[in-house]
């Protein structure tokens, strides 16, 4: 028997902003409100539609809370989790969840974030990482977060499997060659596994070029009970499967740097989805850095513990390879504003609904889409299907 | 340097940081369950039990990974880099994020071997950093239970 929130609810609206300069026009609010209207646009449907309201930045402290008095919104179901990077696949779980229940009928994720023009205005930049038990325990220690995290992870890796520099780099050029079919990524030169090696390294092993940038950004994604998607503007995009886990806040608490959480999400999502990761036409992984896709194919089943490295080591996640990943561009490329996983969300929709222009996959009817929030600290994993898999 | 703020008397981190002062490495452990607890708190993170031993260390452990820096996230550490950053496996002991120093950042590898060192504060604690430990293969196994 299959579980009851397979296929119930569908995504039916997806929006994002970004820019090639990296920076986006506005104020916070005005730009959130822009990317609502443009998701509920797509559908057809309109703000008195939505009684689910999702997010988790923008605010001060109850965001969801504050975001709805702006948009004029009176949901019956509110959510401001905030899981990092994977909020917004874990946003789907549980709007999903709540419109399987009927607890609301039609739910509304919103991200926005201005890192970028933040910084030249001067403003804080990496700030909300720094909790009490990071200042008494980590700080001290001069660790560069998160990007120092990562690469303990990815020196644990390559001292415990023999992963190499040249198969991480791997990952930053796939997803650079996607970029260049995407007029809208911030970074678009194409690059070579040379050009990354040869980057600076920032905190070994992991290079410049390993790393995302630094962007503005903003989403939105509509969801409706199937039933009701089904009479909207687009092909509904199923949820047919999602889980969400984490294990540890901070890097120096994580139980095995080589284990994500994304082992119990994915294997949650796979099972609610009824598919296994040979099933997946398209994935779309958080790659926050280069070691974080690495990890996340192995801990969702797509290849071994440990032989991430030769799987992705010719070209398999590029354009006409086995596993086409991150087709926007990704965190590396396209665009990066803190919390990556909305923009997952978008391209995976555009995927399935033959929409993604000159980097539109053949034949597509599975997508998975994976968050990873923290320093690997939290993961969100969610399967997506074409009405072909209902 | 970046000076780890004083914890409040009633802190659960308060007696490491006390013993800090005449470098000495103490952590706790757990009563009920016996397993070791980082960082310092009020509860075992295994079982929920309140009962936690405060246990002195050999300061002998081993690289579990290691990280050097090029870049430095504040100011205060420009003139630091490179550096290594590291978790460091205490023999017998719980895992700990710290620096190895005294050596060059470059030549340390996970699974060498290290042992505690103390970088003075200027309020009379002491920072806990580890070195390479060049006894440490033939070092006597961990007796501080
Ligand atoms: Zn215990």
């Amino acid at each position: 028997m299959s579980h009851p929130m397979r296929g119930s609810a569908a995504i039916v609206g997806v929006a994002d902003e970004v820019s090639p300069t990296g920076e986006l026009d506005g104020e916070l609010r005005a730009i959130e409100a822009r990317v609502v209207r443009a998701a509920l646009a797509e559908a057809g449907l309109t703000i008195a539609d939505v009684d689910g309201l999702f997010t988790c930045t923008g605010g001060t402290m109850m965001p969801s809370v504050e975001l709805a008095e702006y948009l004029g919104v009176e949901p019956t179901w509110t959510n401001s989790t905030q899981t990092g990077g994977s909020s917004y696949e874990l946003h789907v779980e549980q709007a999903a969840a709540a419109i399987t229940l009927g607890l609301c009928e039609t739910a509304v994720i919103v991200y926005a974030s201005t890192p970028r023009s933040n910084r030249r205005r001067g403003g804080a930049g990496m700030g909300v990482l720094a909790t009490p038990e990071r200042v008494e325990w980590e700080m001290p220690y001069g660790i560069f977060l998160p990007i120092g995290a990562y690469s303990l992870a990815a020196a644990r890796h390559m001292a415990q499997y023999g992963t190499t520099p040249e198969q991480l780099a791997r990952i930053a050029v796939d997803t650079r060659t996607w970029a260049t079919r995407n007029p809208r990524a911030f970074s678009r030169e194409p690059i070579t596994v040379d050009d990354v090696l040869s980057s600076p390294m920032v905190a070994s092993p992991l290079h410049r070029l390993e790393c995302c940038p630094v962007t503005d950004g903003a989403g939105a994604v509509v969801l409706t009970s199937t039933a009701r998607a089904r009479d909207l503007l687009r092909p509904p995009v199923l949820v047919l499967g999602a889980g969400s886990h984490h294990t540890h806040s901070m890097i120096s608490q994580m139980p095995d740097l080589t284990s994500t959480p994304g082992r119990v999400s994915g294997a949650r999502a796979f099972a609610m989805a009824g598919c296994s990761p040979a099933e997946v036409d398209v994935v779309q992984l958080y790659d926050s850095f280069t070691i974080t896709v690495l990890l996340a194919l192995e801990d969702l089943g797509f290849c071994a513990k440990g032989e991430g490295g030769p799987f992705v080591g010719d070209g398999t996640l590029g354009p006409g390879g086995a596993l086409p990943g991150q087709t926007s561009g990704g965190g590396l490329s396209y665009t990066h504003p803190g919390g990556f996983g909305m923009f997952l969300l978008v391209e995976a929709v555009r995927q399935l609904r033959g929409e993604a222009e000159a980097r539109q996959v053949d034949d597509v009817d599975v997508v998975l889409a994976h968050g990873c929030g923290g320093v690997l600290s939290a993961t969100s994993t969610i399967v997506l299907g074409s009405e072909a898999t209902a | 340097m970046i000076v780890p703020p004083v914890p409040s008397e009633e802190a659960a981190s308060a007696p490491f940081w006390d013993a800090t002062r005449t470098q000495r490495l103490v952590f706790q452990r757990c009563d009920d369950c016996g397993a070791p607890v980082w960082y310092p708190r009020a509860v075992c993170p295994t079982c929920l039990s309140g009962n936690l031993t405060w246990t002195e260390s050999t300061g002998r452990g081993t690289v579990y990974s290691v990280s050097v820096h090029y870049r430095a996230p504040a100011p205060e550490l420009t003139d630091a880099v490179p550096y290594a950053v590291a978790l460091v496996d205490l023999d017998g002991g719980p895992r700990m994020l710290t620096n190895v120093v005294d050596c060059d950042p470059e030549a340390v590898r996970i699974g060498d071997p290290v042992r505690a060192t103390w970088r003075a504060l200027p309020d009379g604690r002491h920072l806990l950093q580890f070195a390479p430990d060049p006894a440490g293969s033939l070092a006597d196994p961990p007796t501080s239970q």
